[in-house]
């Protein structure tokens, strides 16, 4: 047995957290349970049924089917020229992304409040699992879109992908950082209060209509020249126009916002991770 | 060199009362300004002792209260206290699920800590998925689990469902399945809540038997939760009681026991359990068992057992027999009298002590019945289902066909 000095407690347990160690050493330690967690998720989400995972292509279909139908042709927005398919899946597919992010993650200590009562591990895994798995999902809705995309294009369609695509693995990684961050500050302020969690419910549903999912931003420049700094200050904005723009070659690429849309970014994930690191002690107390 | 693993300092934990919801948003605002200010919190200020039936001014309770102790290396310590008296409280700080609100604790080496089991159990997925989550859940790594897999099947018994998934298993599979992932856990700390309570009595050897491995074989350290004294007392050499958040220091195991049983109320017994005509001239108060060990109480196989019975007569009787009838599910296993021919009784108080041979009951839960009758057949008191006590199960190794029934068969034999 090795000797051990006072010195060398392996753990020290103290009413509060110091703000910035973010025990990423702990996270790295538990990266295996964070792989099972993906795995959980996705194989329990097509356990007992017969179509399995192409039930994840089922709800970006039909959204599509139906944005087209309502907002394409009753509605008559423009789509910048784009097959409305086309041009209203690169949206949702984007936007479910970031909003499945937010969602379950801004629920993750009330989800989990079971768990997290009986076994100690780093609580950082579990908003950052709901991230992977829905990268997962999100990797296999991107298929749907590049099925659609090789369909356009044998029908002779009019949009031209261009070397902007090689932006996308960026745009995954704001759109994840902002869903974590945002999500992760909601759940540490729905601890002990949660007011805030009735309005996360209809206000990401609400919040979709100030992004350009289902109309370019060309559109609202043009028509409410006065309003369009609403659209354009949601960070949101910049990574579905570049990720049409790269994809689709329609859209509008603009290096000043997409560097905003990476400093909130930075910003709310950094706050997210500190206040989401302040309550994780004692929120099985409260939640 | 110290062998000192956990060291626990001034640790406290306050708690707060009633329901979270507008009101407590006000009292919230007033804590925040008052630390603002450098203050003391005001709704902690009130050191109330956390003692359930009595009623408290303030609406934080202090569910432990500076608590220090330390805890060496190869040691299983078991924890004692009753309910509410803060034992879950510290295993789930020692476990870090919950932070301390002063103090603190200080830990060598890895915790494994089992305050439930199937803690994380998908009921989805399959065996196999599950031991692999579960075991990760607990902090084990992947390929950790993979050289321990057959281990931890095996020891659950459950290698023909491992392709199932775990909500078609019965509850018991269930309980073994997720006992056996906790149980391979390589920790230096292992902490464990009465998880035995569940699964079968074979089962429950088997657990024990295990720790008893894992804290006598292994040396690792072993904290343990349990109301089954008899079980702790096997299992563990130290013990801390804790009452109403306030603990011993670590005793041996035997002092720890004593002195649980010695804070646990004797039994104050409720008038209106009695029938007879002497009930108005006869009143029985309490009923000791093993001195001091109250209701709902556990004792040892081995254990002789005395009976106390204290009360207060208004009126002399010339002649009067106390007795007492144990039951057991309802059948009573026998009735027996303070003296056959009686005694005198004087007006006031009175003792009556009924002493039993060890070893004569099976482990099982017994009830009290007292009563007497006076100078006539006509003149009796009678009180049914008065107190209870538990005869607590030792673990051996195996469970013989020679040791089944209620009353051990070796005192019927003509010696």
């Amino acid at each position: 047995m090795k000797s051990l000095t006072e010195e060398d407690w392996d753990i020290e347990i103290k009413p509060g957290n110091n703000l910035l160690d973010l025990k990423l050493k702990d996270v790295w330690h538990y990266r295996d349970l964070l792989l099972l967690l993906v795995k959980r998720d996705f194989v329990s989400f097509y356990k007992q049924t017969i179509l399995g995972p192409l039930w994840f292509f089922i709800q970006p279909l039909f959204t599509t089917i139906i944005f087209t139908f309502i907002f394409g042709n009753l509605a008559g927005i423009s789509t910048d020229g784009l097959p409305q398919p086309l041009f209203y899946m690169a949206g949702i597919t984007t936007w479910n992304y970031f909003a499945e992010c937010l969602n379950k993650t801004s629920t993750v200590f009330k989800d989990n409040a079971n768990l997290f009562g009986k076994v100690y591990f780093p609580r950082l895994i579990m908003p950052l699992s709901i991230v992977a798995s829905n990268l997962v999902r999100f990797g296999v809705q991107m298929l749907l879109f590049l099925l659609m995309m090789l369909f356009y294009t044998s029908k002779d369609a009019h949009f031209i992908p261009n070397w902007y695509i090689l932006l996308f693995p960026l745009l995954v990684v704001l759109m994840a950082g902002l869903g974590l961050g945002l999500g992760m500050i909601i759940s540490a302020m729905t601890t002990k209060y949660r007011d805030l969690a009735f309005l996360v419910t209809f206000g990401v549903q609400l919040l979709m209509y100030a992004t350009t999912v289902i109309y370019p931003l060309s559109t609202v420049l043009d028509k409410y020249p006065g309003y369009a700094w609403i659209i354009e200050y949601n960070p949101m904005t910049p990574i579905i126009e570049t990720f049409r723009y790269g994809f689709l070659g329609k859209g509008s690429l603009s290096w000043q916002s997409l560097g905003y849309c990476a400093s909130i970014t930075f910003f709310i994930m950094i706050t997210g991770l500190i206040v989401f690191n302040k309550v994780e002690k004692t929120f099985v107390d409260t939640v | 060199m110290s062998n000192i693993t956990i060291k626990v300092e001034n640790l406290s934990k306050a708690y707060q009362l009633g329901e979270i919801g507008t009101g407590t948003l006000s009292r919230d605002l007033e804590r925040y300004w008052a630390r603002l200010r450098g203050k003391e919190d005001p709704f902690l200020r009130i050191g109330e002792t956390n003692d359930r039936n009595a009623k408290g001014n303030s609406n934080v309770v202090w569910s432990l209260k500076d608590l220090n102790f330390e805890i060496e290396q190869g040691d299983a310590i078991g924890i004692i206290g009753r309910n509410g008296a803060g034992k879950s409280t510290l295993l789930k700080i020692l476990s870090r699920v919950t932070a301390p609100t002063t103090g603190s604790v200080k830990i060598k080496g890895r915790i494994a800590s089992l305050l439930e089991v199937g803690t994380g159990f998908h009921p989805e997925l399959t065996g196999r998925e599950n031991i692999f989550l579960n075991g990760a859940i607990l902090g084990m790594r992947k390929a950790e689990i993979k050289r321990k897999f057959d281990e931890i099947v095996d020891f659950a018994g459950v290698e023909r469902y491992i392709e199932t998934p775990v909500k078609r298993y019965s509850s018991g599979m269930y309980v073994r399945l997720a006992f056996a992932v906790a149980a391979h856990l390589e920790s230096e700390i292992l902490i464990v809540d009465e998880v035995l309570a569940v699964g079968d009595a074979e089962f429950q050897k088997k657990c024990l038997g295990k720790m008893n491995e894992v804290s006598k074989g292994q040396g690792r350290t072993v904290l343990f939760v349990s109301h089954n004294m008899a079980s702790i007392g096997t299992l563990c050499k130290k013990g801390i009681v804790l009452n109403t958040g306030i603990a011993t220091p670590v005793l041996s195991i035997k002092e720890a026991v004593e002195s649980y049983t010695k804070l646990l109320n004797t039994v104050v017994i409720n008038e209106t359990g009695f029938a007879g005509n002497l009930k108005d001239k006869i009143t029985f108060n309490q009923i000791l068992i093993n001195e001091s060990i109250g209701y709902n109480s556990t004792l040892k196989p081995s254990d002789p057992i005395s009976l106390t019975v204290r009360g207060i007569s208004k009126i002399d009787f010339k002649r009067i027999v106390f007795i007492i009838g144990i039951s057991c599910n309802g059948i009573r296993l026998f009735t027996l009298p303070e003296h056959i021919n009686g005694r005198i009784l004087t007006a006031g108080d009175f003792t009556v002590n009924f002493n039993l041979a060890a070893s004569f009951l099976r482990p099982g839960k017994y009830t009290i019945a007292i009563g007497a009758w006076g100078e006539t057949d006509h003149d009796w008191i009678w009180g049914p289902d008065l107190s209870l006590f538990e005869i607590g199960e030792v673990w051996t190794d195996q469970i013989r066909k020679q040791d089944e029934g209620i009353i051990n068969g070796d005192f019927l034999r003509i010696k």
